[in-house]
């Protein structure tokens, strides 16, 4: 290990990693037993293995107590998350989740082992059972699924359960129709439950062109899938004929729950004529992101769609709640009830809420958004929009205005998608953020606005870390920590 | 910007160039490399694998995207650009010479169906 100078250490702005900070000391040298421990006798312990394949030590990494807390110390204080500041990922939706959320998952009552009986288990059976129903009225479902463990599994799951449909019904189906301006997950979604893909186009205002979609269904149309409102924020007007159109075919209308937020309350996509959809929990009510840990992503359906649902589903029979495996399920999707403690946190949130409150948070997510779009200077080439908004870069490259926004001490909004604008700077604030708050991020976008391009491309000059250079990283990526020696 | 696009070559509009010298040597246009940015992985099919013309004959990875790369003629494989799997940036740097990916064995030696030197930079301009 190289040994570096700690001045010169000080004046740089990274954190080493803690095997580097490491002496390095064989077990023996480092762990000597209190005397006690030791007994009166010695034991040997004879190796069943040969000599030549047992070392007398391992050689391991010591840092000090003292060191270690504050490296990791360091490196929290070098990280930036919802925590920290403004998070206005456009789509992702990465928003602060309330702490009440996470103290009622964290009660020691609340971890329930899954394989208790189902008459040990009624309080959590009880919670998922009332989860289910608020999130049918909610989507303007019939039935409710909390099965799957994110967001994209929830897509998954309900295309699992669409492709079910058709086939109980003999109707051999090849096509899912996917709005080219879809998150990404649809295309793989459809893909993966063995559909070719149907990729379309957006009219000139940004919408299902209705003219294309006419083209593209068909006998073989199994579902079209849509997110309202869809990734520009733009609420698709004609979603009752879309509804109809899809339905004369034969095919199923799939609602990407990923833009519910803006709707809460409002409207639902039952009521639009919506057939089958997810709900992306962590977006729509507060819990953990999925991409990072334990996520949740329940899936609604139509009463003919009920029969089909993952194994097992929750009802109430009498004054009991309990499993059952709905009739023609499509089998298993995950362990268990799912992620309990994000549904639970999920389950909090809408209660702690209530009508009026949702209400309040759909209402807050589409003013924010819009208040936001007022105070920037960047051009925003699509609207009226809901929650979200996508501006231009124009002549800059996005990435690079992200790169500068950084030094603002904000993390800056979704680039380079969708593609319908050019340099993409796709923005939700959501509603959790306040006008103060607001304001900054405001501050940020023209600050990287009226950057010059060289700051541009020098950008972020204020943070821990510096410009990564992407290429080398790609080109040669050193996955062990041994490689930074080299 | 104006892009080296060479007159002894045939294109796709999916902008493989092909160059024919008894096999058919294909790579990737100027204009291409330029509009994936910095190259930093190229999937190849193997020697004597067999093609047809437009078939799926391997994936560029930039640091932008990911693309499918399209076979503009039908046959085998007669030779691949193995210095690409170390040195991807060729593709940028090189897109006609160092950057080469196959050579083909076609089973035709006409490459009319293809685009001219002409009719590929209308396309691109």
């Amino acid at each position: 290990m190289s040994q570096q100078d700690p001045v010169e250490r000080a004046s740089e702005d990274e954190e080493p990693l803690h095997f580097e900070q490491a002496s390095w000391q064989t077990s023996e040298e480092t762990y000597e037993p209190l005397l006690s421990e030791k007994g009166t006798s010695e034991v040997t312990v004879e190796s069943p293995l040969p000599d030549d394949l047992t070392r007398d030590s391992v050689e391991l990494p010591e840092v000090e107590e003292p060191e270690l807390a504050r490296h990791y110390t360091r490196l929290s204080e070098m990280n930036y998350g919802v925590e920290s500041g403004p998070f206005p990922l456009g789509s992702c939706t990465m928003k602060y989740n309330p702490k009440f959320t996470e103290d009622l998952a964290a009660r020691p009552d609340a971890s329930v082992h899954p394989d208790r009986s189902e008459q040990a288990s009624q309080g959590t059976l009880q919670v998922l059972h009332e989860l289910q129903g608020y999130l049918a009225d909610i989507g303007g479902m019939d039935a409710v699924t909390l099965q799957p463990p994110a967001g994209a599994a929830g897509e998954f799951t309900g295309i699992l359960i669409a492709k079910a449909y058709h086939e109980a019904n003999g109707d051999d189906r090849s096509e899912v129709i996917v709005p080219e301006s879809a998150h990404g997950t649809n295309f793989a979604s459809a893909a993966m439950a063995g559909y070719d893909v149907v990729s379309l186009p957006s009219d000139e205002n940004g919408r299902v062109d209705t003219e294309a979609l006419d083209a593209a269904l068909s006998e073989e149309t199994a579902a079209l899938m849509l997110t309202n409102p869809n990734t520009l924020g733009l609420f698709e007007r004609d979603i009752e004929e879309i509804a109809d159109m899809v339905h004369d075919v034969g095919g199923l209308l799939y609602y990407d729950g990923a833009n519910l937020n803006a709707l809460l309350g409002r409207a639902r996509p039952g009521d639009m004529g919506f057939d089958v959809m997810h709900y992306n929990v962590h977006k729509t009510f507060a819990t953990p992101h999925g991409g990072g840990g334990p996520g949740a992503g329940p899936v609604g359906v139509v009463e003919e769609l009920r029969e089909f649902l993952p194994d097992p589903h929750i009802r109430e029979e009498g004054d009991t709640y309990e499993r059952y495996t709905p009739e023609r399920t499509i089998g298993k999707v995950h362990g268990y009830d799912g992620n309990w403690l994000v549904l639970l946190k999920a389950h909090a949130y809408i209660t702690r809420l209530g009508d009026s409150g949702l209400t309040d948070a759909s209402a807050k997510a589409v003013l924010n958004a819009n208040y936001l779009a007022e105070q920037i200077d960047y051009e925003i080439p699509f609207g009226p929009f809901h929650h979200e908004f996508v501006a231009s870069a124009g002549e800059q490259d996005a990435a690079d205005a992200a790169k500068r926004m950084l030094d603002f001490g904000v993390h800056p909004p979704t680039t380079k998608w969708p593609e319908i604008v050019p340099e993409a700077l796709m923005t939700e604030p959501t509603e959790i953020e306040s006008k103060r708050t607001l304001d900054q991020l405001a501050a940020a976008f023209d600050a990287a606005k009226s950057s010059s391009g060289e700051t541009l491309a020098d950008a972020p000059n204020r943070t821990a870390v510096g410009r990564i250079d992407q290429t080398e990283a790609a080109r040669n990526p050193r996955l062990s920590w041994q490689a930074l020696d080299e | 910007m104006s892009f080296e696009i060479r007159d002894d070559c045939r294109y796709r509009e999916s902008h493989e160039w092909a160059h024919p010298n008894g096999v058919v040597r294909v790579g990737i246009t100027d204009f291409a490399q330029d509009e994936l940015g910095d190259v930093v992985f190229v999937e190849l099919p193997r020697e004597g694998d067999t093609l047809s013309q437009g078939e799926e004959f391997g994936v560029i990875e930039s640091i932008k995207a990911v693309s499918d790369l399209y076979a503009p003629v039908s046959g085998e494989v007669a030779a691949v650009n193995e210095r690409l799997f170390d040195e991807p940036e060729l593709v940028n740097e090189s897109p006609f010479e160092d950057g080469w990916m196959l050579e083909i064995e076609p089973d035709d030696p006409d490459l009319d169906t293809l685009l001219s030197a002409g009719e590929y930079r209308d396309q691109t301009e």
